[in-house]
């Protein structure tokens, strides 16, 4: 530990010295260093696998630490519509996982009419591992099998265990917009 | 300089070689006691812990104390932050803490300067000037940054040693990070648990706990009822709104334990202080800062547990600096690029590169996006960058960040431009 004292008395004297010589060159650089959740969500979104069902997009072309995911379901209660996510990473990303909001007013067991998502790995069982992939397959998986054992609209989950196809019918018909129990629903019906 | 007559019992400490002393052969007592006098220290938070660091590091012989704290002093500080009186309130606790620590100990060679703001506002540069940066912080933000800051100066100068204190109620820790030698803050960071949650489905539909009340009010009633606000803890009204959401819902479900300290503990995340864990940690990283400059003794290698809510327990062990680490697992790589050439050419030539192995490599900087291969929208995005200069895409000695599926995390390019500005025909 000598040693790192005396080269830091040496680097002191030398950035004194060059400061003296060339007072002009006082507007140095910009010191930014990219943070560790930039790095970290580069290396998370360069790599993601994105399945055929979803679109991404990027709102604002420098910032990537909020998107919109565009989910068309290609089986299930909901193929055929279109859902819009926005996704909201922070500078506490990977020790905090990002907002993820559905912003169509849609009926489903696990997504409250606010667009709140019911989705573990987005809350208590989030990790600093878990990766974009893993949030993209795993609001997938809600299309393909809600978990009414998990609700968040109880309505729609009471409804899913007791009559299936009753079901079936509520969510074909609030995904054309219609209206269901005094709520009007969002159309969702993708037109491509 | 000479040592103050109230300083006497720092001075035995120094001058006779202790058994542990590493450096038996080149430690110098007089060379101890000039860096204690000259080095420059940074605190960074004059907060629970800042006040503790800045009083011990002024009475073991500091001179040269620099402190940054952007908070001003709340009522609620005044129990364990005794630096600050009650006609404080509102004034900044850099500038208080600085100028009541220089007056009560009355020395006119202790110089403490405070900066009243953020430790983003200052640059390389500044941080450079220091021997050793303690930190008394209370965001995993903060520490992130000063953590990747000082890694970045480690890389290019010498190490500036960082000294990390924290403290959660009755527990505490404190380590001491030799950058780009020891386990940074980055390296560590799956270890730290994050706060407490409950899943929505729970909260929304079968809530047992007073805390399932109160996220219920925080995480789905206010967006119901103020669709386009943001809940803001420091304002009365809104914490008020909150507790009695959380009540009439605990009341609904015939669960006791809401009241008003909680829901601000819950929607906060609050942990309450504790004056003694505070003035616990502080010590050590004093203690720390104090070996780091005089050499006198080992320094913590390189943590330290302290756990002070069934008896007293302590521990220290050495955690792993991590070789794909996004901060300081990857080193910097120096490369001259021709003025003229263009992203899309600077990309071919460092694929080519034996040293730098990437086959689809992604670059940004700090401030701007260079190239993204993936996904689609960001490629497409970034794809015009391709025929510009890169000497025109980044500013002088910005650091470019390169990932790519090939690398276990990122690599650093530090680029230097010679050559003509058009491409020799």
């Amino acid at each position: 530990m000598l040693k790192l004292r005396e080269q830091q008395r040496k680097r002191q004297e030398a950035l004194e010295a060059s400061k003296a010589n060339s007072p002009s060159s006082t507007n140095s650089q910009p010191s930014t260093k990219a943070s560790g959740a930039q790095v970290l969500l580069q290396k998370n979104l360069t790599e993601l696998e994105l399945p055929n069902s979803t679109k991404i997009e990027f709102p604002n072309p420098t910032d990537f630490f909020n998107f919109n995911l565009f989910i068309s379901p290609v089986a299930g209660y909901y193929k055929g519509g279109k859902f819009t996510f926005t996704v909201a990473f922070t500078q506490n990303f990977p020790f905090e996982p990002p907002k993820v909001k559905c912003i169509n007013k849609i009926y489903h067991p696990n997504i409250d009419l606010e667009g709140n998502v019911c989705l573990n790995i987005l809350r208590e069982d989030w990790k600093p591992f878990v990766s974009v992939t893993s949030i993209v397959m795993g609001l997938n998986h809600l299309f393909l099998e809600p978990n009414p054992n998990d609700p968040l609209n109880k309505d729609a989950a009471n409804t899913f265990v007791k009559d299936i196809n009753q079901f079936r019918r509520d969510v074909s018909y609030t995904l054309k917009g219609g209206v269901l129990n005094g709520d009007r629903y969002d159309n969702v019906i993708s037109r491509y | 300089m000479t040592f103050r007559e109230e300083l006497a019992s720092i001075k035995p400490l120094l001058e006779s070689i202790g058994p542990y002393n590493e450096f038996p052969e080149e430690y110098n007592s007089k060379d101890a006691i000039e860096a204690l006098l000259t080095s420059k220290v940074l605190v960074i938070g004059a907060g629970g812990l800042g006040c503790e660091i800045l009083k011990n590091l002024a009475l073991t012989g500091f001179k040269d104390i620099h402190v940054i704290d952007m908070d001003t002093i709340d009522i609620s500080n005044l129990n364990r932050q005794f630096l600050f009186r009650t006609g404080d309130v509102g004034k900044s606790k850099a500038q208080v803490a600085a100028k009541f620590v220089e007056e009560r100990i009355g020395d006119k060679q202790l110089k403490i300067t405070p900066y009243f703001g953020k430790i983003q506002d200052k640059d390389l540069e500044y941080y450079k000037q220091f021997s050793v940066v303690i930190c008394g912080l209370d965001s995993v933000e903060a520490r992130r940054w000063i953590n990747a800051t000082l890694v970045s100066i480690s890389e290019s100068n010498d190490i500036i040693p960082m000294i990390d204190g924290g403290t959660e109620g009755l527990r505490g820790q404190s380590r001491v990070i030799l950058p780009t030698i020891s386990s940074c803050y980055e390296c560590s960071l799956d270890l730290i648990s994050p706060r407490t949650t409950y899943p929505v489905c729970t909260i929304a539909n079968t809530p047992r706990l007073p805390e399932h009340c109160i996220e219920w009010a925080s995480v789905i009633k206010w967006g119901q009822v103020f669709p386009n606000q943001k809940f803001d803890a420091d304002n009365p009204e809104d914490v008020e709104w909150m507790y009695t959401a959380a009540l009439s819902r605990a009341n609904e479900f015939n669960i006791e334990g809401v009241t008003k300290s909680l829901t601000l503990g819950v929607v906060k995340n609050i942990i309450p202080a504790i004056a003694s864990t505070n003035a616990v940690i502080a010590a050590s990283c004093c203690n720390e800062a104090f070996k780091l400059i005089t050499n006198s003794n080992p320094i913590l290698d390189n943590y330290m547990t302290y756990s002070g809510d069934d008896s007293i327990f302590t521990f220290t062990f050495e955690l792993a600096k991590k070789n794909t680490c996004s901060v300081c697992g990857v080193t910097g790589i120096s490369i001259i690029a021709q003025n003229w050439w263009t992203l899309e050419t600077f990309i071919e030539e460092i694929s080519e590169k034996k040293d730098i192995q990437v086959k689809q490599p992604s670059l940004t900087t700090s401030s701007n996006y260079l190239y993204l291969r993936n996904p689609p929208h960001l490629e497409e995005i970034t794809r015009p960058n391709l025929n510009k200069k890169l000497s025109n895409l980044i500013n002088p000695g910005e650091e470019i960040i390169v990932t790519d599926p090939n690398l276990p995390m990122s690599l650093k390019l530090i680029v230097s431009f010679e050559g003509p500005e058009l491409e020799p025909i």
